[in-house]
């Protein structure tokens, strides 16, 4: 079963509940992996503090163009969605924009396109005690993210729990990490941007028809508006997690929240038990 | 020689467009003749990405052989100078003394590109 963890907004404790509900799940002895899809800037692993024990490079293909081959007549400029081949007195080729489809190599009837892999980052896997865990670097400066964060979820086992923590926002690399997820987890603030931004997500995640579900973090402070907004959209809201120091410090420092206050793991599993159901 | 003048709109009268692959027009002036023709760049105003890269590929379709644009970023800088078009940057100005300064040569032709990517 693989469960996003997603926000919209950023800041909303998405890896706190991430990290925190995939070590209650070990702890319980469940075969569970944590999977950082926030491959721009992973921090679960913070928390987590595996030992990594393999790191993979991955890249996407891209084209090289044989000047001496090509006619110059366009047809790869033409099928390129991304503007990544630009054809004048000869082929331009912009690699950081091409997302790897293989079109222009496809089409030139030449045969003057060749591929050559780009490495766009890497997935380093390993285990963080009982829990799997996998995450996804992006090179600095890299704008390609979706390539990478499918490879970090080619790692789920099949049969077991898959936790995916997303990146913030409703863009690209978000679509690659809840598009085919059994279940996605919103995690909110009942703040004016944490409303605004939750509308996006669950507009997005509409798009593809994946069943989901609100976590209203620091539920004490803020208004009223996200619970309205749930209800009125039939949205359920599976967990309200208040406001608490003793997880802001553990949090400054490292430290699982489950680690400091008991009853978030109850709030944990009492959240996983909506989820299956 | 034919060159090509970002632009706000169709007009030799209309200010000079200070983007260039998200230009609204392109105003085609052939300094020979001083016959103009406007051409929509529209659909690379709302390109997702490589609109530089594009609005390079419709000018050198249009048989330019020099931009005046107000900026210009590394994508669309490659692909002009891989179509050998000269580039000159301007200031705010209507498109008709923005070609009569480049006809008195009192724009430098730049060899770099001066913003980067999605600068606005």
């Amino acid at each position: 079963m693989k469960i996003a963890i997603a926000s919209g907004k950023g800041g909303t404790g998405k890896t706190t509940v991430a990290v925190n509900l995939a070590c209650v799940l070990a702890d319980n002895g469940r075969t569970v992996q944590y999977l950082d899809c926030d491959v721009e800037e992973p921090n679960g692993h913070i928390f987590l503090k595996p030992e990594i024990t393999d790191t993979e490079p991955v890249g996407i293909p891209v084209p090289v163009v044989d000047e001496e081959k090509c006619t110059g007549c366009r047809k790869c400029a033409e099928v390129c969605q991304y503007h990544a081949i630009a054809v004048l007195k000869k082929p331009l080729v912009f690699a950081e924009l091409c997302h790897g489809c293989g079109g222009c190599a496809l089409v030139c009837p030449a045969g003057a396109i060749r591929e050559e892999n780009r490495t766009i980052g890497v997935v380093e896997t390993g285990m963080a005690e009982r829990l799997a865990f996998v995450q996804g670097r992006l090179n600095v400066g890299e704008p390609m993210a979706p390539p990478l964060i499918r490879t970090v979820k080619e790692k789920a086992i099949a049969g077991g729990v898959a936790i995916m923590d997303a990146p913030p926002g409703t863009s690209c690399p978000v679509v690659a990490t809840v598009r085919d997820a059994d279940f996605v987890l919103l995690v909110t603030e009942p703040t004016p941007f944490g409303l605004n931004d939750l509308r996006l997500a669950v507009e997005m995640i509409r798009q593809f028809g994946v069943p989901h579900g609100v976590v209203i973090n620091r539920a004490d402070s803020g208004d009223r508006r996200v619970r309205d907004f749930c209800m009125a959209q039939a949205i359920p809201i599976l967990l309200e997690i208040p406001d608490h120091r003793r997880v802001a410090e553990a949090y400054s420092r490292g430290h699982m929240a489950v680690r400091v206050l008991p009853e978030w793991s109850d709030n944990m599993l009492k959240l996983w038990g909506q989820v299956k159901a | 020689m034919k060159i090509a003048v970002s632009a706000i709109g169709k007009n030799m009268s209309d200010g000079l467009d200070p983007r260039f692959g998200r230009a609204k027009y392109f105003i085609v002036v052939d300094t020979d003749t001083n016959e103009s023709a406007a051409h929509d760049n529209t659909q690379n105003l709302n390109a997702g990405q490589g609109a530089g890269i594009q609005a390079g590929e419709t000018v050198a379709r249009l048989g330019a052989e020099a931009v005046i644009t107000g900026n210009v970023g590394p994508k669309a800088f490659r692909t002009l100078n891989a179509a050998g078009i000269k580039l000159y940057l301007c200031g705010q100005m209507n498109v008709t003394n923005a070609v009569q300064l480049f006809k008195t040569g009192e724009l430098n032709e730049t060899t770099a590109a001066n913003v980067e990517g999605h600068w606005a």
